[in-house]
Formats: structure tokens, sequence, C-alpha cells
């Protein structure tokens, strides 16, 4: 019988051939989260009080955004070459394939960010006492991001212009994950307890973990019929 | 065991299918049976509904109505086993323009059932690929893709075969080439489901045909 573990990484290794092929198409929106936040001290002049009190919320709403940017990319090359149709006709289930992918993606998009926010956190003027905070909830986050951006992006990948309708449908749902990690971040920094959050984080990506690939397979046999 | 079960060992049914696409229905009541090594072909218009109906053999698309049986069940009842066993090569290739034909294939073997009595190499031999294994399928010409696609049928152990247009892009020895799978598979008590406008050459096994209308 067909073997799920074998399938799935053969799945993630395929997807990362792929995405190391593509390196500029992977580098993409990294750049741009890099762009963004460093854009801000020229823009507000160093003054170090002002961009220290910024910092999480910059940096969180530049990785979201960077996020959204890179989510096309986790169906949108396998619909449109029959991939999809195919990993849909394994006898695996769906969900898990759905899962791995997502894993892929994050892996290519989502863990740069992370290695390169501590940078962006000196740029900021980001308190020392505040970095823990800034790496835990981005390693919490991100991956909430990817999970609910696969179902928006399976939801919209067959249709032909599907990018703002993708934005509206995703970023609503972004919108706890900012709230709870800049405020972490914030809070962090003035050396309160962060806690509250780093758990409504840890639920968030449980939450996401566990119902997102259901929710993302089933849009995508909706989007491929 | 049922009846029904007991009358249909491995036999592939369609039954009192219905489609409708974009409010307008292409075929209604539409039902057929196929028995180990029977071969459908599907004729019909553009527009007639050929490939949905494809689509809908293999579960990718619900039919309005009616139900795709094998082994005598619903395959949305079973959908592991049913889609262990089938093979679909749509329209649409299924590979990876920038991975090589050797690479796409042990995808396609590592997400379905593998058939074990043939390596992946022998396989692209087989449907002329020998000496493309490690080019990226991107520097293929659309005839060699559509191989690569189709190889799929022999790197895979699948009772089922669902081809959509598998003629298209091939050139002659690729059409003989398809013609001897198909009569290979029905040797084996294979299953085979293909739309084509072109004549299908098969001599050694009989081709039950289909018309829909436009």
């Amino acid at each position: 019988m067909p073997n799920l573990a074998l399938a799935c990484t053969a799945l993630l290794r395929r997807d990362l051939t792929l995405a190391l092929r593509h390196r500029g198409e992977m580098a993409n929106p990294l750049l741009f989260f890099v762009l963004v936040v460093s854009l801000f001290p020229l823009g507000l002049g160093p003054e170090s009080h002002t961009l220290q009190t910024i910092a999480p919320g910059v940096i969180w709403v530049a990785a979201l955004l960077a996020a959204l940017l890179s989510l096309e990319g986790i169906f949108r090359s396998d619909f449109e070459d029959g991939s999809l149709e195919q990993l849909l006709l394994s006898p695996h289930p769906a969900a898990l394939l759905v899962l791995t992918k997502v894993i892929a993606h994050w892996l290519v998009s989502g863990l740069p960010l992370i290695l390169v926010a501590p940078l962006l956190g000196v740029l900021l003027h980001l308190p020392q006492a505040a970095m823990g905070a800034l790496l835990a909830t981005l390693t919490l986050g991100t991956p909430v991001l990817s999970l609910i951006g696969a179902i928006g992006v399976a939801l919209t990948v067959g249709l032909r212009r599907g990018g703002v309708l993708l934005s509206l449908l995703v970023l609503p749902l972004y919108v706890p994950v900012l709230i709870f990690a800049s405020s972490a971040v914030s809070d962090a920094g003035i050396g309160l307890a962060i806690t509250a959050q780093l758990y409504f984080l840890g639920a968030l990506l449980a939450l996401a973990l566990t119902l997102a690939p259901l929710a993302a397979a089933a849009a995508l046999r909706i989007s491929v019929s | 065991m049922d009846s029904t079960t007991a009358n249909a060992p491995d036999r592939f049914e369609a039954l009192d299918l219905h489609c409708v696409r974009h409010d307008r229905t292409l075929f209604a009541g539409l039902s057929f049976s196929l028995a180990p090594g029977q071969i459908l072909q599907i004729e019909g218009p553009n527009g007639s509904g050929k490939t949905s109906l494809l689509r809908m053999l293999c579960g990718l698309l619900q039919p309005a109505q009616g139900e795709v049986r094998w082994r005598g069940l619903d395959i949305q009842a079973q959908r592991a086993e049913f889609l262990a066993d089938v093979a679909y090569v749509g329209h649409l290739q299924g590979i990876k323009e920038d991975l090589t034909p050797r690479e796409n294939l042990r995808m396609v073997q590592s997400l379905g059932r593998a058939r074990t009595s043939i390596s992946l190499d022998q396989a692209l031999a087989q449907v002329g690929l020998y000496g493309f294994e490690d080019l990226p399928s991107r520097t293929l010409s659309a005839g060699q893709r559509r191989r690569v696609a189709l190889a799929r049928l022999l790197v895979l152990d699948a009772r089922v075969w669902v081809l959509d247009e598998p003629f298209t892009a091939l050139d002659r020895a690729g059409k003989a080439l398809i013609e001897s799978l198909l009569e290979m598979h029905s040797r084996n008590d294979g299953i085979a489901v293909l739309t084509t406008h072109q004549p299908v050459g098969l001599t050694q096994c009989a081709l039950l045909s289909l018309q829909l209308a436009a």
C-alpha cells in the first residue's frame, strides 16, 4: 500500500528543490521585509525613542505583508501545471499533503524572516529585552500566517485575478496574530510579562495547524472542479 | 457480501450520471459498466462534456446526480482505495517544468501506488525518453512532455486508466506506443476510459465506444 510518510517527505523535498531552483522568487518576500523595515528610520529620522516605540508594530506589519506577498506561491504553479489535480488524486489524505506543502512554504518564506528579524530590531533600536519576544512571536506567528493564507489561496487559486480577493479574505484573519504579537514585543521591551500573549499565539498556532489543512484541502477540491 | 459486490467483482461503473456546468446540462442519465480488460472510448463534439465526464470518473468533479462505482461501491465512499487503483492523465500534464523527467516520475510514484516491476529509467526508456532523464522538463518538446506524463501509467500500479486526449501532441510512433500500452493494460485485466477524436487502432482487444451528444 502507498506509504504516507514517504509521500510527505518526497513532496517536501520536491517543493524545496523547486524553491531552490527559483532562488530569485524565494528572495522576494525577504527582500520586501528588509526594505520596508529599513525605510522607516529613513522616513522618521534616526531618533531612537520614536523608532523604539514603533519597532514591534513595524516589524510585524512588514512580516505580515511579506507573508501575504509570498502566499500565491503555495498552490498557484501547481494549479497551473496540473500537479494539484494529481495531488488530490493521490490516495493519501489531501489535508496532510496540503500541510506538507504549507510547511515547505513556511521553511522557504517564513523562516528567513525570523532569521533576519534581530538585525532589523537593532536597526530600529529595539531594546535587548524585547529581542527574545520578537523571535518567539515570529516563531509562533509566521506558521499561522502561512496556514491561514493557505486557505485563502486554496479558495482563490481558480480565479484569474484572485490577488485582491486573497488580501481581503486573509488580512482580517491575520489581525489577531498581529495584535498579540506586537503587544508581546512592546511589553517585553518595557519589562512586562508576555506569557499571556505567547499562550494566545500558541493556541492560534495549534488551531491553525489542526484545522487549516482540512479547510484548505476542501477549498482545493472546489477550486479544481 | 451483498449481491452487487458479488456480481461485479472488479467492475468500473457509471450509474445515471448527470453533468451540469454553468447552468447547462451537458449530459444526463449516462450509465456504463466496464469489466476487467475492457477499454472505452468516449466520443463527442467539443463542449459535449467529455473532459467533465472523465473528471467525474476519477472523483475530481462531483456529478450533479448519479454515482461512479468501483468494485460495486461508490468511489466517494472508498476514496483512498479507489484512488490507489486509478491513474489519470488530463489536459494538464501534471509535471513540474523545473524538475527532470526522472524527478517527476519519482514524485508520481511516491504519491500513488508504485509498480515495483519497473524502474523509473526503464519506464522513461519505454516511452522513448532514453537520454532525456536528467534534463529539466522545460527543455523538452510538447510531445516529449506528454510522454513524461504518460509514463505515469507505467510507474503506477493502477487498475483503471482515465486518459483525456492521450494522443495530443504525440507523433505517429507515440500514438502507436499508447495503443500498445492500452493493449498490454487490457491483457493484464486493466480497465481504461479515454477520449480522443482520432481512430484508436487496437488489434488485440475490443474497443467499446460511447457517444456523447452535443
